[in-house]
C-alpha cells in the first residue's frame, strides 16, 4: 500500500511542481485575466466548458425541482426505503395506521353512535382518510423535511423545495395500495363503477398534491426559523378529520348549518377532494346510486372540484413566492 | 459587464451579512426587548469581495479562522446567495466541502454512492460510468453492500471523499480536504487533486497548511476579517499571511510530512 503511494507520489511530483512553478512565474499580482491563461498552458486551452456563466445557486421554483428528477426520484426512494427500515413490519405501518384510525371511526361513529343514515358507512369513511390520510402525511413530513436534511441542505446547491415535494411523492406512493384495498371492499359490497371513476380521483389527487405541497413547502421554511411550526401543523392536521364529510356525511352540513354555510364548507379544497372520491367509490356501493349522488352530494360537486383546483394551483404559486423571501436566510439558520 | 469563455468564476463586489441572534424564545426575546438590550446584531462575514477566476487556475484561499473563508465558498458553491454582488460561475461544481452530505446511514454503501453523485448533480449514466473507479478509490472492499451506519468514520469519509473526487466537475471545491483518512489515504487524495488540476479544472483549495497551498495553487487569495487582503503569487501570499514565517515553520514540516511529500 504504502509503496504504490509512493512511487505514484513520486511520478506525479515533479511534473505538478514544474507546472506549478512555470504558472507561478507568469501569473502577474491582481491580473487575473492575463495572456498567459492562453498563451502559457497548453492544458488550458484544450479545456473549455461549454457552459455559460451563471449563478451558481439553483434557480428557484418548483420546475426546478422536475428539472433534477433524477435526483427527486432517488430521495424519494431513500425516504420509502429508510422510513421502516429497522422494523419488522416494513411498510405495512402505513396502512396499520390508517386502518386502525378507520376501525376507531367505523366502532364508535358506526356501531356505536350508530350512523345507520348512511348507506355503507365503513366505505364512506374509507374514501374520506384515504385523502385525509395523503393530506396529513404529506403536511407533516413536508414540514419536517428541510430540518431533517440540514445535512444535505447546508452543503449542496439543491433546489431546497425538493424537499417537501419528495415527502409528497412518498405520501403519494403508499396512497396506491390504499386505493387498491378501497377498490376491492368496493367489489365486496357490490360495486358499479361509471366512467367518470377515475377522472374524480385523478382530481381528487390533484387538489390534494398542489394544496399538500404548497401548505409543506411553506410550512417546511418557517419550520427552520421557529419549530413551533411543527406542533402547530399537528393541531391543524387535527382540524383536518372533523372539516371534511368523512364521518359525518355533507347531507348534514347542509340540512343542520343551512346552504351558505354548505357553501363556505364546500370552499375546502379537502372537503371536494373527499366527496369526490366519494363520488367515485361509496356512491357506487349504494343500491341507488343516482338517488345516492342527488341526496347526499352537492348538486355542483364538478365545479366545486375544478374551481378548488384552481384554488390550489394558486396556493402552490403563492407558497412559492413566500418561501423564495425565507429561503436566503435557511442555511444559516439551520444549525 | 462581459467576460471571455475562459473565465471559471466571478466574484463581483460581493457582501454576505449574518444575523446573530441572542434569544430565540417568545419569552427571552420579550424580556430583552423590555429592558431595552439587543436581541439581534448583524455582521459582515464577507465584505465588498471581489475578483476572476480563470479556468484551471487553481486558487488557494488562505486567512484565519472566521475571515470568511467557508463562506465564500458556500456563495460559490451556490448554497448561499450574496447579499450584495454577484457570483457567476462556468460548468459544474464539486468539492470536498460536502464530502459525505446526504449520506444516509441506513442505506448501503452503494445505494449512498448513487445518492451522492446526484447531488452532486451526476446522472445515473454517468455514475453508472465512475461507479467502479469510486469503489476502487474509496477501498471499502466487502462493506460496499453493508449500510453505512456500520462505517468506521474513516470509510465513511473515504467513501464521502471517493465521490466528491470522482464527480465530473469544471470546478473543484476543496475546505481542508485532507484533514480526513490514514496517510497512505491522504497520498492518493493529495495525487488524485494533482491530476485534477492537472487535468484543467479550477481549483478552489482552503486550507491552513503552506506547505499542501505551495504544492497545490498558483493563486493565493488571502481574506481579512471578510475582506481580500491580497490577491497574487503563491509565496508573497504564505508570507503575507505569516504561516511562513519561524514559529510556524514547524507546523508547516509537519504538514509536509504528514502528506508524504518526499521533495
Amino acid at each position: 500500500m504504502t509503496e504504490t503511494g509512493e512511487s505514484t507520489a513520486a511520478g506525479t511530483e515533479p511534473a505538478a511542481g514544474s507546472g506549478g512553478g512555470r504558472r507561478r512565474g507568469g501569473r502577474g499580482n491582481k491580473v487575473p485575466l492575463g495572456p498567459e491563461g492562453t498563451a502559457g498552458a497548453g492544458r488550458e486551452a484544450a479545456y473549455e466548458v461549454d457552459a455559460p456563466l451563471a449563478p451558481p445557486s439553483p434557480a428557484p421554483g418548483i420546475f426546478e425541482v422536475f428539472r433534477h428528477r433524477y435526483l427527486l426520484k432517488l430521495l424519494v426512494r431513500r425516504e420509502i426505503q429508510s422510513r421502516y427500515s429497522g422494523s419488522a413490519l416494513g411498510l405495512l405501518w402505513s396502512y396499520i395506521n390508517p386502518l386502525s384510525q378507520f376501525a376507531i371511526y367505523y366502532v364508535v361513529f358506526g356501531l356505536l353512535m350508530g350512523r345507520d343514515s348512511v348507506e355503507n358507512y365503513a366505505v364512506h369513511v374509507f374514501c374520506g382518510l384515504i385523502v385525509v390520510h395523503f393530506f396529513i402525511e404529506t403536511f407533516n413530513a413536508g414540514t419536517r423535511s428541510i430540518v431533517k436534511n440540514k445535512s444535505l441542505v447546508r452543503k449542496m446547491a439543491v433546489p431546497r423545495e425538493m424537499f417537501p415535494v419528495s415527502s409528497m411523492l412518498v405520501s403519494l406512493y403508499h396512497v396506491g395500495p390504499q386505493v387498491v384495498i378501497l377498490v376491492v371492499v368496493c367489489g365486496i359490497y357490490g360495486w358499479t363503477p361509471d366512467p367518470l371513476v377515475p377522472v374524480a380521483v385523478l382530481l381528487a389527487l390533484a387538489i390534494i398534491m398542489c394544496l399538500a405541497t404548497a401548505l409543506a413547502i411553506v410550512f417546511s421554511a418557517a419550520n427552520v426559523f421557529f419549530r413551533d411550526f411543527s406542533s402547530v401543523v399537528s393541531i391543524l392536521t387535527n382540524l383536518v378529520r372533523f372539516s371534511v364529510p368523512m364521518i359525518y356525511p355533507f347531507r348534514l352540513v347542509a340540512d343542520k348549518l343551512g346552504d351558505t354555510i354548505a357553501h363556505y364548507y364546500l370552499l375546502n379544497p379537502i372537503a371536494d377532494a373527499v366527496l369526490l372520491v366519494q363520488r367515485a367509490f361509496w356512491v357506487g356501493t349504494t343500491s341507488d346510486p343516482a338517488a345516492t349522488a342527488r341526496t347526499e352530494l352537492p348538486s355542483d360537486l364538478w365545479t366545486y372540484g375544478v374551481a378548488m383546483l384552481l384554488v390550489s394551483v394558486v396556493c402552490l404559486v403563492l407558497a412559492q413566492v413566500i418561501f423564495r423571501k425565507l429561503e436566503n436566510k435557511i442555511p444559516e439558520r439551520l444549525t | 459587464m462581459s467576460y471571455p469563455k475562459s473565465t471559471s468564476i466571478v466574484v463581483e463586489n460581493v457582501s454576505k451579512e449574518f444575523t446573530l441572534r441572542y434569544q430565540r424564545t417568545f419569552k427571552q426575546v420579550s424580556v430583552a426587548k423590555m429592558r431595552g438590550e439587543a436581541t439581534k446584531s448583524t455582521f459582515k462575514a464577507l465584505d465588498d469581495v471581489s475578483f476572476t477566476v480563470e479556468q484551471g487556475e487553481s486558487i488557494g484561499l488562505m486567512g484565519l479562522n472566521g475571515s470568511g473563508k467557508s463562506t465564500l465558498l458556500t456563495l460559490i458553491n451556490g448554497v448561499m446567495r450574496p447579499d450584495e454582488g454577484r457570483v457567476l460561475t462556468r460548468g459544474r461544481i464539486a468539492g470536498l466541502i460536502a464530502t459525505g452530505a446526504g449520506f444516509h446511514p441506513q442505506l448501503t454503501g452503494r445505494e449512498n454512492i448513487y445518492l451522492n453523485a446526484a447531488v452532486c448533480g451526476m446522472t445515473e449514466k454517468e455514475t453508472d460510468a465512475k461507479f467502479d473507479e469510486i469503489v476502487e478509490f474509496a477501498s471499502i472492499g466487502k462493506h460496499l453492500d453493508s449500510q453505512v451506519g456500520n462505517y468506521s468514520s474513516g470509510m465513511y469519509a473515504r467513501l464521502g471523499f471517493a465521490v466528491a473526487v470522482n464527480v465530473d466537475c469544471d470546478i473543484f471545491l476543496a475546505d481542508e480536504a485532507l484533514a480526513v483518512g490514514d496517510k497512505p489515504f491522504k497520498r492518493k487524495c493529495l495525487d488524485k487533486m494533482q491530476e485534477i488540476r492537472d487535468s484543467g479544472r479550477t481549483i478552489f483549495y482552503v486550507s491552513h497548511a503552506a506547505g499542501s497551498v505551495r504544492k497545490m495553487c498558483d493563486r493565493v487569495l488571502v481574506l481579512e476579517n471578510g475582506r481580500l487582503g491580497f490577491d497574487g503569487p503563491v509565496d508573497e501570499g504564505i508570507r503575507y499571511v505569516k504561516y511562513d514565517s519561524d514559529e510556524d515553520g514547524f507546523d508547516e514540516n509537519a504538514d509536509d510530512e504528514e502528506l508524504g511529500a518526499d521533495i
